[in-house]
């Protein structure tokens, strides 16, 4: 088990904006009359996406309110699950993945360079507070390892020269592009595909 | 080698193009309103002809399954739920199948929840797929768009919608009756079985779980006939199968493979051999991390199906081939498998969260020879009173992997870690007030 813990400033109100208000009104058509607690992750995540990447406990109060549950079920789930972050991380939040497939090919090189360029620990904001980092548990993208995600995107087959570059990149407030950084497609094996070699380039 | 035109993923690699147009030239969507008029008997018949096993990691026949379904719907509403949330370290199968064949998948959704008879399919899709969920949307609005989903799809009469639910980084919600919690709005805590999902499930109703992978090779099964799929592998292990290499390889890829293909052929045709060359490899994890490892003389002659990966006391699970070489220090990549568990266990059940714990710690101190050598024999103690006192498999998982370590590389650990805690000698310290104890001549 993890532990988390809510940041200790938290702002007094907080409410949907409208179009937060419209995604999550279509997600809770999503289900059956009176079954309107499952749209709780989903409200959770649009709060998060709204509010700078963290969820303060206010808009945990005001999701209750909204599918008509108690808060502490709200809390229960927000802090239960990884995704949600309860204290700022800034506008870019990069995850790095260490579990083994990602470990043996050189994931500490990834660690390495966050710690170099974001800050000394992790779940640290970076000294302009626009990004913090964190290692993570398997983003499911092992035959891409070594790799990291940032806000949505996948940053994949990474060394730590090209990390580096993508954090200088971010730290100056753009967008790198996201995928494999050996120009590979996709989960093709490099430089050896023997199937499907009729559709290759095609 | 399986020959291209038996590879049901044709864009694996998306070299064609996930739209609907481009997966209709592929054969998607083509005669799915016959197969339906063949009627649910049929379906479920051919199913369990073909001998298709989840793969999802525990490998239940998917006829068999189906086929607990009730027959009749009564008042409470059936509903089908496909798992997405590809947690499982090595694995990364069901992301290209969202991304590039999201097509196969809503088909066979459809195909599913006629033969179950619900008319609302939920797919659970981890939260970090966010892109690639945002993918298979925009092919769910294009088969709404087309009538192939909806109200009368692909003029069948049956009614479906499909849904996306993204989960939000929980590993244990790949548990079916946790990713059921999960949907409902609680913690992803698993639910005591019996009763099974196919009888009170998602809110109370009869509910089917299949995998992403499951799902997706249904429609190519049924157009192709059940006689075809079950003529691929070998008897009750049929089929292909995406497999996953990854790790201490010089390509790692995904590849579809025909099951029972030899591991070594898996290594060195499709991936490109292990890094430093196949005598540089030391062992293989061959079913995600929850797997145990097969050491290197074993690697040699193993196929990889169900049976016979549990002949070796390990399993196919969901088909991540983890390959690891000489230059890995074994115990640590061990630990800090041992610490994805301990980080992901739900804290439902104590053997599990705390035990998931002590493993961790044990084998961090193992891999820096700091633990005493009774603690080994300790270590498989422990995962002996997780193994199956827990609520879900989540506690086989995380003790598995430990007990494969011990079982193939005890020798390893035992080199280095030699601390002896108990004073032999007798030594002058004056609090060991037992020392007269050690006395030979008493």
């Amino acid at each position: 088990m993890s532990l988390k813990r809510p940041a200790k400033e938290q702002p007094e109100n907080f409410e949907f904006n409208s179009s937060s208000l419209d995604a999550a009104n279509k997600i809770i058509a999503k289900y059956p009359k009176g079954k309107q607690q499952s749209a709780v992750m989903a409200l959770l995540y649009i709060a998060q996406r709204q509010n700078n990447n963290w969820i303060p406990l206010a808009a945990m109060k005001y999701i209750a309110k909204i599918l008509d549950m108690p808060y502490i079920k709200v809390y229960e789930v927000a802090t239960f699950y990884s995704m949600y972050n309860l204290s700022p991380v800034g506008k870019y939040f990069v995850q790095v993945c260490t579990t083994t497939p990602c470990m043996i090919r050189g994931a500490n090189k990834l660690v390495e360079a966050c710690k170099e360029k974001i800050s000394e620990n992790e779940s640290e904001l970076s000294s302009d507070k626009s990004c913090s980092w964190m290692e993570v548990e398997c983003l499911g993208a092992c035959v891409n390892a070594p790799m990291m995600q940032i806000n949505d995107e996948y940053y994949e087959d990474l060394n730590k020269e090209k990390t580096l570059e993508i954090l200088d990149k971010i730290l100056k407030g753009e967008t790198p592009k996201a995928g494999s950084y050996r120009g590979r497609i996709n989960n093709e094996p490099e430089n050896n595909r023997k199937t499907l070699m009729e559709f290759k380039n095609a | 080698m399986l020959k291209d035109k038996d590879r049901i993923f044709q864009n694996l690699y998306n070299d064609l193009g996930s739209d609907i147009i481009s997966a209709q030239k592929r054969g998607d969507w083509v005669s799915t309103k016959e197969i339906i008029s063949k009627g649910r008997d049929w379906i479920i018949n051919e199913v369990k002809d073909s001998q298709l096993r989840g793969r999802g990691g525990a490998g239940f026949p998917t006829g068999l399954k189906w086929s607990f379904a009730p027959k009749e719907v009564r008042s409470r509403p059936h509903y089908l739920v496909i798992n997405a949330d590809e947690s499982e370290p090595g694995t990364c199968k069901d992301r290209d199948i969202l991304r590039f064949e999201p097509h196969k998948l809503i088909e066979g959704c459809l195909i599913a929840s006629y033969a179950v008879q619900a008319h609302v399919c939920y797919i659970y899709i981890r939260g970090e797929y966010f892109v690639d969920g945002q993918k298979l949307q925009a092919a769910i609005d294009e088969a709404y768009e087309k009538k192939l989903i909806g109200k009368d799809a692909s003029g069948t009469g049956w009614d479906l919608d499909i849904f996306i639910h993204y989960g939000a980084g929980a590993y244990i919600c790949g548990e079916e009756t946790a990713l059921l919690e999960s949907i409902e709005g609680n913690k992803g805590q698993p639910r005591l079985k019996p009763p099974f999902p196919a009888l009170v499930g998602l809110y109370g109703c009869p509910t089917i779980i299949n995998n992403v992978e499951t799902i997706a090779v249904v429609p190519t099964i049924l157009k192709r006939g059940g006689k075809w799929f079950a003529s691929l592998g070998r008897e009750k292990n049929t089929g292909t199968k995406i497999f996953c290499i990854s790790g201490n390889v010089n390509s790692p890829c995904n590849v579809e493979e025909e099951m029972n293909i030899p591991l070594k052929e898996l290594i060195e045709v499709h991936a490109g051999g292990v890094v430093g060359g196949w005598d540089n490899l030391q062992a293989v994890i061959p079913g995600g991390s929850s797997m145990p490892l097969i050491p290197k003389e074993k690697c040699e002659t193993l196929t990889m199906d169900f049976d016979s990966l549990v002949t070796e006391k390990s399993g196919l699970g969901t088909a991540g081939v983890v390959v690891i070489n000489k230059d890995q220090d074994i115990i640590k990549c061990m630990a800090r498998i041992a610490r994805f568990y301990k980080h992901e266990s739900c804290g439902q059940c104590t053997p599990c969260r705390e035990g998931s714990g002590w493993m961790w710690r044990m084998l961090e101190r193992m891999a820096k020879g700091e633990a005493s050598k009774d603690e080994i024999e300790m270590l498989g103690d422990v995962t002996k009173q997780i193994e199956g006192h827990t609520i879900c498999a989540f506690g086989e998982g995380s003790s598995w992997p430990v007990q494969g370590l011990l079982r193939h590389f005890k020798d390893e650990i035992k080199k280095r870690n030699k601390f002896d805690p108990i004073v032999k000698e007798n030594k002058n310290i004056p609090y060991l007030v037992d020392q007269h104890l050690l006395d030979k001549n008493a």
